[in-house]
């Protein structure tokens, strides 16, 4: 019995012997973390690539901040992040990281309140609900931007987001450019110090929230909104007109001059059209593949996957209520990874 | 007077009886809600499906908790090889010194181990292995959950070789066994009940903690048997779904806590037993 | 040789010896190689747990150091959490962690002291107590996770429910919440250690005061309560090093914000939910840095805690 049951023992411990060893394993696999933002969208292109090449990819949506850290700790393949990184934060890495935007996604303010009505807001009216200045629905400033609709007087329960989100970067961003006391009192970062409200993990967390909690308001990615039926806020763009987030609006936003690096912040749009707060997200990587004990099958499993991302995943954005990137940042993209190397040699042979 | 008085202090005595009775069948209450609701929102997801198929992609409907199932069993195991050995090795000594200062270091050194909180733990395991092999893995969670499940084994061990009489080791050494074989053969058999009534339970512990895997297995929505690679497990997916907005997964984060507490209760269940059943008498 | 058999220990000793057996005296030689590894194996175990403490203090103080050496005192007192400016200050944490420990404590006492009286004076043995037993072991067994997620489907629309009746903000979430599922998770605790110190006291002192006509409630509370009153104390003091190192159920259902809380209902963080929340993407050396600092915080508040309690506990069995 004592015998049989050391036999059983040693048998399971021999079982990370039968699975195949880690360095043939590496290959069929890839590690990625970050964005929630994009995360509904990334998890059907994932889906769709192992159904098609067999190739799993495991991404964890721990948040932007989360992907870049890890990227940085070099304990993933990729990141994905919808704050792109900025001089300091690559300067700390010490080594070149690049952007490949993968898609367009609109961070819309929502609500819940009862008969789910449609409101109207400008920058001023979110700025002053965000930094606390206005906690009620029925408040003069909110009826001035929708004169036809009847405000419950019920509270402004703000939710933001607990732990390090781009969507944060990108809604703080537009904040920061519309409102000066947001600018200074809070500024745009993945991680701030709010002034009001509770937080909730990820996008998924804050929708959650939002919608058991009568009078909450909080910002998501459309595609959170879409998915749960909660109402999006139409608001005023630089142009002075009232937008509703949608794909067109989204990526009317995006029909400005693209960077090399495509690091750009698509916020306060000037285009006459499109939604105010819209913003890429990107997947970062490394340049130089050759990197830890990283082998080139790895490099070029994380390639292929990038390449596809590109141009057959881009396919699947609108369906699940996400804007494909335009063509000139497909354009860009293309260089981008034509430049990624393993050991000094281009992984791309084209 | 007096009898007014003597009644008097029967009705406080009767009161006080019915106030502890009551406060004490309430604190169960929410164990019973708890139970109920589990039961209630779990039992209608569980299926075969269930059981056997990864989870779907954001937003579609199916999908199971397969791999959190085999992931939960994949950290245990590991966690169990790591602290077993070496909790019961500490467990003997400790019950062979009874002084001693390194004794008395170690007992306080199991009694702080104890109490340090699961995500300081899982925040140590990150630094320790997740850091230096540049990868999340099932190896890293295993070793947050053996360095959470190492006190508990300890102590019960030492208590349960302290209970056996000393008579039964001196007649073994007398007869000229060697010391080793005398621990091996004749005293950890005599407590072999409580030795793996310990293990079971801290196996129930740790079966259902998050906090260190969240740095540490870091989740997986495919399947996953290589110890070096993330690894999902089931209260991961109970924390991860149940923050989101999507009733599909709520309804998978219900049947996966059913699974859970249904495997927890019966390792307690199990336990108890065999303290009942296989305790030896002296 | 049968004269020898009758002449003692050695007598018996002489006679293996003679009789080519191994003999105590044999295996007793230190330099005996499984002898030696195994007692090697021992200490070294015994070791080993005394090296992992210390290897755990170490780690926690060697990546707090960037934030000890920046913000040195000033991060107890300092109220900014701000990852943006590079500020951090753990005030908002220690407060929430304390708020929430202790109104669950004072939550817990009633239901805890009245299930150790109950079980120890009452009703110690039949089928009704060992089921109300079981049913707290179950309690104590249930993971923590499970906790938060009933709390958050269950308890937080109850609670926003009486915050909407209250005319308060209704989150839902927060102190209020929090504090009563984690007084739910530590009642087993307080409970059993109440039980094993209300054994404790003497038969004689009890059965003395029965025989002189006093009520079971009069012996409860002149006799028994006050011999017992440092072990309760001691296990109320466990039982909130349980709660503030508690993770998961609160992380779930407090609110996650990280500002002082101005009422009970307010949202909140603690110690343990801030790191739950915020290792992961800690981006700058000084962030990681910071949250390290509040785990070694947390590390000492919970040693501190337990051996305080255990201390009293030795006390009071050393009394008896």
């Amino acid at each position: 019995m004592k015998k049989l049951l050391c036999c059983a023992v040693l048998a399971l411990l021999m079982l990370p012997a039968y699975s195949p060893c880690p360095a043939r394993a590496e290959s069929k696999e890839l590690l990625g973390a970050g964005a929630t933002f994009p995360y509904p969208l990334y998890s059907k292109m994932f889906d769709t690539y192992y159904q098609a090449y067999a190739v799993k990819i495991n991404y964890q949506a721990i948040g932007s901040g989360g992907g870049i850290q890890q990227l940085i700790s070099k304990t993933v393949d990729f990141g994905g992040t919808d704050a792109f990184m900025s001089e300091r934060e690559i300067k700390k890495a010490e080594v070149p990281i690049l952007h490949i935007p993968t898609c367009l996604g609109a961070v819309v303010v929502t609500y819940n309140l009862p008969e789910k009505p449609k409101l109207k807001f400008t920058p001023d009216v979110i700025a002053g609900i965000f930094l606390g200045n206005i906690t009620r629905w029925d408040d003069p400033r909110i009826a001035a931007v929708n004169p036809d609709v009847k405000l419950p007087g019920m509270g402004i329960l703000v939710v933001h987001r607990s732990d390090g989100s781009g969507t944060t970067f990108i809604f703080s961003d537009y904040l920061t450019k519309v409102s000066k006391d947001w600018a200074f009192k809070v500024g745009a970062d993945k991680s701030l110090n709010w002034p009001v409200g509770l937080g909730a993990k990820g996008n998924p967390g804050v929708a959650g929230l939002i919608n058991q909690t009568p009078g909450a308001i909080g910002y998501v990615e459309l595609i959170y909104t879409t998915q749960n039926n909660m109402p999006a806020g139409i608001i005023k763009n630089k142009a002075g007109n009232f937008i509703e987030p949608n794909i067109k609006s989204t990526s009317a936003a995006a029909n400005v001059d693209m960077p090399d690096d495509t690091r750009i912040s698509l916020t306060d749009t000037a285009a006459a059209d499109g939604y105010p707060i819209s913003g890429f997200t990107w997947l970062i990587f490394y340049k130089e593949q050759k990197y830890a004990d990283r082998s080139k099958e790895k490099a070029d499993e994380l390639i292929k996957l990038l390449w596809w991302v590109l141009h057959e995943g881009q396919q699947i954005a609108e369906p699940m209520h996400y804007a494909p990137i335009p063509k000139s940042a497909v354009t860009k993209g293309e260089q981008i990874l034509q430049s990624v190397v393993y050991n000094g040699v281009p992984l791309l042979k084209k | 007077m007096q009898r007014d008085k003597f009644l008097f202090r029967l009705l406080k005595d009767r009161l006080f009886k019915t106030a502890v009775s009551i406060f004490s069948f309430c604190s169960i209450l929410p164990l019973v809600f708890i139970l109920f609701y589990i039961t209630k929102n779990g039992i209608a997801v569980i299926n075969w499906q269930f059981l056997t198929q990864l989870p779907k992609p954001v937003g579609e409907s199916g999908g199971g908790i397969s791999n959190a199932i085999v992931g939960t069993l994949m950290l245990l195991v590991v966690a169990c090889t790591l602290a077993v050995p070496l909790g019961i090795s500490a467990g003997i000594y400790l019950a062979e010194h009874k002084t001693g200062k390194l004794s008395y270091l170690v007992r306080l050194c199991v009694e702080i181990l104890h109490g340090i909180p699961s995500i300081v733990i899982g925040i140590i395991a990150y630094v320790w292995i997740v850091k230096p092999l540049r990868t999340f893995s099932a190896f890293s969670g295993g070793i947050a959950l053996a360095i959470m499940m190492l006190p508990v084994i300890v102590r019960t061990a030492e208590e349960t070789l302290k209970l056996i009489p000393e008579t039964l080791k001196e007649a073994s050494l007398a007869l000229g066994v060697p010391y080793y074989k005398t621990i091996l053969k004749v005293v950890v058999p005599a407590g072999l009940s409580g030795l793996v009534t310990g293990i079971i339970l801290s196996i129930a512990r740790v079966a259902g903690e998050t906090a260190p895997l969240l740095f540490t297995a870091f989740g997986n929505p495919f399947m996953n048997l290589n110890l070096f690679k993330p690894v999902n497990s089931l209260p991961l997916l109970v924390f991860n779904y149940a923050a989101s907005p999507y009733p599909e997964w709520h309804g998978l984060a219900w049947g996966a806590s059913l699974v859970l507490v249904v495997f927890v209760l019966l390792l307690n269940f199990f336990a108890k037993f065999m303290t009942k059943k296989w305790k030896v008498r002296f | 040789m049968e004269t020898e058999i009758n002449t003692g220990a050695t007598g018996v000793i002489d006679f293996l010896e003679s009789a080519n057996l191994k003999t105590k005296r044999e295996t007793f030689d230190p330099f005996t190689t499984p002898e030696s590894i195994f007692r090697a194996i021992l200490y070294g175990s015994a070791l080993c747990m005394v090296v992992l403490l210390f290897s755990v203090f170490l780690t926690l103080l060697i990546w707090s150091l960037p934030s000890i050496k920046e913000f040195g005192l000033r991060f107890l007192v300092s109220k900014t959490w701000d990852p943006v400016a590079g500020e951090f200050g753990a005030l908002p944490f220690l407060i929430g962690t304390l708020i929430t420990s202790f109104l669950a404590l004072v939550i817990s006492i009633p239901f805890s002291l009245s299930l150790s009286i109950y079980l120890g004076e009452y009703a110690a043995e039949g089928v009704v107590p060992s089921f109300l037993r079981s049913a707290v072991e179950l309690l104590a067994g249930v993971p923590s996770v499970i906790y938060g997620f009933w709390g958050l489907f269950i308890l937080v629309p109850v609670v926003r429910a009486v915050e909407v009746k209250l005319g308060v903000t209704p989150y839902g979430v927060g102190i209020a919440t929090s504090s009563l599922i984690l007084a739910v998770m530590i009642i087993p605790y307080s409970a059993s250690l109440g039980r094993e110190v209300l054994q404790l006291v003497p038969a004689e002192l009890k059965e003395a005061a029965y025989s002189l006509g006093a009520t079971r409630f009069e012996v409860i509370r002149r006799v028994i309560l006050p011999y017992v009153v440092s072990g309760v104390t001691a296990g109320n003091i466990l039982a909130l090093g349980r709660a503030v190192g508690e993770t998961m159920a609160v992380t779930m259902v407090i609110g996650n914000s990280n500002v002082i809380p101005q009422s009970i209902f307010a949202p909140a963080n603690t110690m343990a939910s801030v790191i739950a929340n915020e290792f992961t993407e800690a981006t700058s050396t000084l962030y990681v840095s910071s949250l390290v600092e509040i785990g070694l915080l947390l590390f000492m508040v919970t040693m501190i805690i337990n051996i305080l309690g255990k201390q009293i506990i030795k006390k009071m069995s050393v009394q008896v």
